[in-house]
């Protein structure tokens, strides 16, 4: 298999533009005889729903939750970036291009990121439009701040719920075109399986989550919005229903898979209290902005304060080690997220972790609100305290709070090329859900930005070329690839649910996660990593020999619709690992000890692994096979990646 | 592992829980016995460890709505001690901690209650009755692209501010749950009053009103009297004053329709 990226010829400024005026356009008038399949209603999937629907053609739309508006996305905090220049600070779409892709570890498609930062400046345009209300000045323009990673201020936000802002005006565009009845609607039902056709994507398998009903529905060209797979990992800042069902299954039907070792470990979330936590909540990193990160200086001091001999405000000022301040003097607090989480990893593994776990650093404010005072903070960032003082039951304006990093995002996801478009012609993978823009580590305020960008202003444009070269005819759901797609979901469930064991799916689900996180997280090495992949595969041979899932398949059943999710995360695992293992370098969030700089930092071997590792399903339990998509950098320079 | 209050002690808790089929199932309250609870978990997270006993012992667990458990997706919903969301003012249910509940309480958790949130298990009901609201008119009527530059149209920064506070209405319910007539006015007049503050949805805004109060009555809401009931209970503070600009803009939409001879 050879995998063309298809990214056009000509300087890099003027691809998109060449491109969109090269794709074949389908006339209006037969935009209306194709029907187009989105799955997953975040920023990805509500965007490009809303717009495909507005151009004319027919959607239908499914998401798990009981509404489109209750995607993960809504729970994004900090803010979207575009380059704007509002704040003539230097800001360009090339520099945000460049900073996408020296952020992501220089393990991302130039072409594909240099778009993104282009379209960037139209999505707040558009945002605007819909009524989203942004922060804004005095003057009645729009605020910007500075995010993480980058040196000028270029993100947009609505307060500390800027994912809330941008999901409910997508969700109020995609209301509109199912009003005029361009786009159908299916809340509550899971996407089981991809069905193919003359080896393209025809159609999908879902099941009703109150009815249990399984059905087929047909379409032109199919569009995966469904997210990342940072649940394999049990806890993280995920919503709880977010999984990787959907684009596991297309990756079964043939979809190759990519970087599924990038993962994005976030340094700012409230800090695991006791086994029965059920997810890991986020603190935006904009708090970084004011708050300053620091543990004790000594393991002693340390040690005193874990045990309740002293309390955090005994500590002087001498005995605090700001060290990303110490370490990173230009970036100082504001690095980008894998380093700042390493680092918080370092040092408590150094025993100068605080909490009573001793997993957690401080992250200050004391001198912000001497600086600026309280009301002013809060102003900023009132919300975010509140969250965490109903969590934590701590005052965070009186001792610093306490955070520690957590799974967030996924950088890996389905293979596509320019176009947005699989392997598998027809099949579209939009958002969080393919590889293509963020490297080994995505920056702050960019998941919302691809996401949007995706789905308003380039799936709309590349779907049609696929589309000006397919037949009208429609597939029927009686075709036996319909009927066998189907009929092999009913035998997994059944499967499921005639297993009847003694431990229940969490149990597996907990048991996963604990071995991906000792072993594929924020550190990786050889021994681990094979000892992880044997370690999942006795776990999954478990979970098919004693998982329990009670009730049937037609009602509303919790159980079944997790073990169907956590069977898949058990296979996808086992893929993360075996990247990681492939990887023998540092990049990003993946971070091999092996691979170090003497100042443990991420070490890359850019000789060798400038590639995108996308590779193909040979069967549960079989090597799957590697493909390589080499990168080609002509307009940056790959350096060592220093915030110093 | 411990939590981040070394001194709180377990509780023991009696939970007396509605249990429903199906839609077209009649319902019951059930008791369980909770053993152990950690004052550090979330209301959620309590009702985790008794759905792993209730498998364990090979029952059906209890259906309860819920995603981000950030408070943010308005996801989760339950009716407990009578009151929607809990004990807290401000605070859904995800992010409603066991600490403020006392060891040998007991604690009763319902569904939503309103005609127009019919239940299709336990604790999970149908509020798709408001998503129709929303496609009746909660947008302003723009397609992708060709729109101007967002700069172009300053918003004075108070307007903005409270366009915002009405935009952050979550979608929950509980404004309903908690009205003695499930009236809907709370979150319906949070869109329409973010859409008539700012002058992007002023265009359409006599429409929008028009619409969108017609097809909540089609649903089934019942109507306001007043009461504030939703305010207080609502998680994120929508504001009642909501209610009132929407009333103004519904009179003012009314007495000018273009509908009026329809």
């Amino acid at each position: 298999m050879i995998l063309d990226s298809k990214i056009p010829e000509g300087p890099l400024a003027e691809k998109w533009d060449k491109h969109k005026f090269n794709v074949k356009l389908v006339n209006p008038a037969n935009k209306r005889k194709y029907e187009i399949i989105v799955v997953g209603t975040g920023l990805a999937g509500a965007s490009a729903a809303a717009t495909l629907g507005e151009l004319g053609y027919n959607v239908k739309a499914f998401c798990f939750q009981d509404s489109p508006r209750r995607a993960h996305s809504i729970a994004a905090q900090g803010g979207i970036n575009a380059a704007k220049n509002y704040q003539n600070d230097g800001d360009s779409v090339f520099r945000l291009f460049y900073d996408t892709i020296k952020g992501g570890d220089y393990r991302a498609r130039e072409a594909n990121v240099y778009r993104l930062a282009q379209v960037s400046v139209n999505i707040i345009d558009q945002c605007v439009a819909q009524g989203v209300p942004f922060a804004r000045e005095y003057g009645g323009l729009l605020a910007n701040r500075s995010f993480g990673g980058a040196q000028v201020s270029r993100t947009f936000y609505a307060r500390g719920q800027t994912g809330q802002q941008l999901l409910l005006g997508a969700y109020s565009a995609l209301n509109r075109q199912i009003a005029y009845g361009k786009v159908k609607m299916y809340p509550r039902t899971e996407m089981l399986d991809l069905v193919m056709v003359d080896g393209k994507a025809r159609g999908i398998v879902v099941r009703n989550l109150i009815t249990g009903k399984i059905e087929s529905h047909s379409a032109h060209a199919v569009v995966l919005a469904t997210g990342g797979y940072g649940n394999v990992f049990f806890l993280s800042t995920n919503a709880m229903g977010s999984n990787a069902t959907a684009a596991w299954r297309a990756h079964k039907k043939g979809a190759l898979f990519a970087n599924p070792c990038f993962t994005q470990i976030h340094p700012t979330c409230i800090p695991v209290s006791g086994g029965y936590q059920s997810k890991l909540t986020l603190m935006s990193e904009s708090l970084r902005n004011d708050g300053r990160v620091w543990v004790p200086k000594t393991v002693e001091i340390a040690q005193q304060l874990r045990s309740g001999q002293i309390t955090v405000n005994d500590i002087k000022e001498e005995d605090r080690d700001y060290y990303l301040e110490r370490k990173y003097p230009a970036f100082g607090n504001l690095v980008p997220r894998d380093v700042a989480s390493r680092n918080a990893k370092l040092v408590c593994d150094e025993g100068r972790g605080v909490g009573s776990s001793g997993l957690a650093v401080y992250l200050d404010f004391a001198d912000a609100i001497r600086r600026e005072g309280q009301p002013a903070i809060a102003a900023k960032y009132g919300n975010l305290f509140e969250m965490y003082a109903k969590i934590t039951d701590e005052n965070p304006y009186e001792r610093p709070m306490r955070i520690y990093p957590a799974v967030h995002y996924t950088m890996g996801g389905l293979w596509v090329d320019y176009n947005l478009m699989t392997n598998i012609p027809g099949l579209y993978a939009t958002g969080e859900a393919n590889f293509s823009d963020h490297g080994a580590n995505r920056l702050g305020a960019s998941a919302l930005m691809q996401g949007l960008a995706d789905g308003y202003f380039v799936i709309p444009y590349t779907i049609g070329d696929y589309l000006a070269q397919t037949p009208y005819d429609k597939v029927s759901i009686d075709h036996p690839a319909f009927k066998e797609a189907e009929q092999a979901v009913i035998a997994k469930n059944n499967q499921l649910l005639s297993i009847n064991g003694t431990r229940t799916v969490d149990d597996f689900h907990k048991a996963l996660g604990q071995i991906m996180w000792d072993h594929c997280g924020m550190a990786r090495n050889a021994e681990g990593l094979q000892f992880a992949k044997q370690e999942i595969r006795k776990l999954r041979d478990e979970f098919w020999r004693d998982v329990k899932v009670v009730g049937v398949n037609e009602e509303l059943n919790i159980t079944l619709e997790k073990a169907n999710r956590v069977a898949d995360f058990l296979e996808l695992g086992e893929l993360m690992v075996d990247d990681a293992l492939n990887r023998n370098e540092s990049c990003g969030g993946h971070f091999r000890e092996e691979y170090q700089t003497p100042e443990n930092e991420a070490l890359r071997d850019d000789e060798n692994y400038t590639y995108v590792a996308a590779w193909e399903f040979t069967g549960v339990g079989n090597e799957p096979v590697l493909h390589k998509e080499e990168l080609e950098f002509e307009n940056v320079k790959l350096t060592q990646r220093s915030y110093k | 592992m411990a939590g981040s209050n070394p001194n709180a002690k377990p509780m023991d808790l009696t939970l007396k829980v509605w249990r429903q089929k199906d839609k077209n199932s009649a319902g019951a309250m059930v008791t369980y016995p909770v053993k152990g609870i950690s004052p550090d978990m979330s209301f959620l997270e309590m009702l985790d460890v008794l759905n792993e006993d209730i498998l364990r012992r090979g029952e059906d667990p209890i259906a309860f709505d819920h995603d981000c458990r950030e408070g943010i997706c308005g996801m989760c919903s339950l009716y407990i001690n009578g009151r929607p969301h809990g004990p807290e003012r401000g605070t859904t249910t995800c992010q409603l901690h066991m600490r403020h509940f006392n060891d040998g309480d007991t604690i009763t958790i319902e569904p939503w209650r309103a005609a127009a949130f019919p239940v299709h298990k336990d604790l999970v009901v149908d509020r798709s009755a408001f998503d129709r609201i929303q496609q009746a008119g909660g947008y302003v009527s723009i397609n992708t692209g060709g729109v101007p530059d967002a700069n172009a149209i300053p918003i004075g920064k108070s307007i903005a501010d409270k366009a915002f506070d009405a935009a952050t209405c979550i979608g929950c319910g509980a404004c309903v749950a908690a009205c003695k007539n499930a009236s809907a006015m709370l979150f319906v007049s949070a869109k329409v009053s973010q859409m008539a503050m700012l002058p992007q949805g002023k265009v359409e805004a006599k429409t929008r009103v028009e619409n969108m109060v017609a097809q909540m009555d089609v649903e089934g809401f019942g109507a306001c009297s007043n009461t504030g009931a939703c305010a207080a209970e609502c998680p994120v503070g929508i504001s009642l004053e909501n209610i009132a600009i929407m009333n103004r803009e519904y009179l003012s939409a009314k007495a000018t329709s273009e509908n009026v001879l329809a």
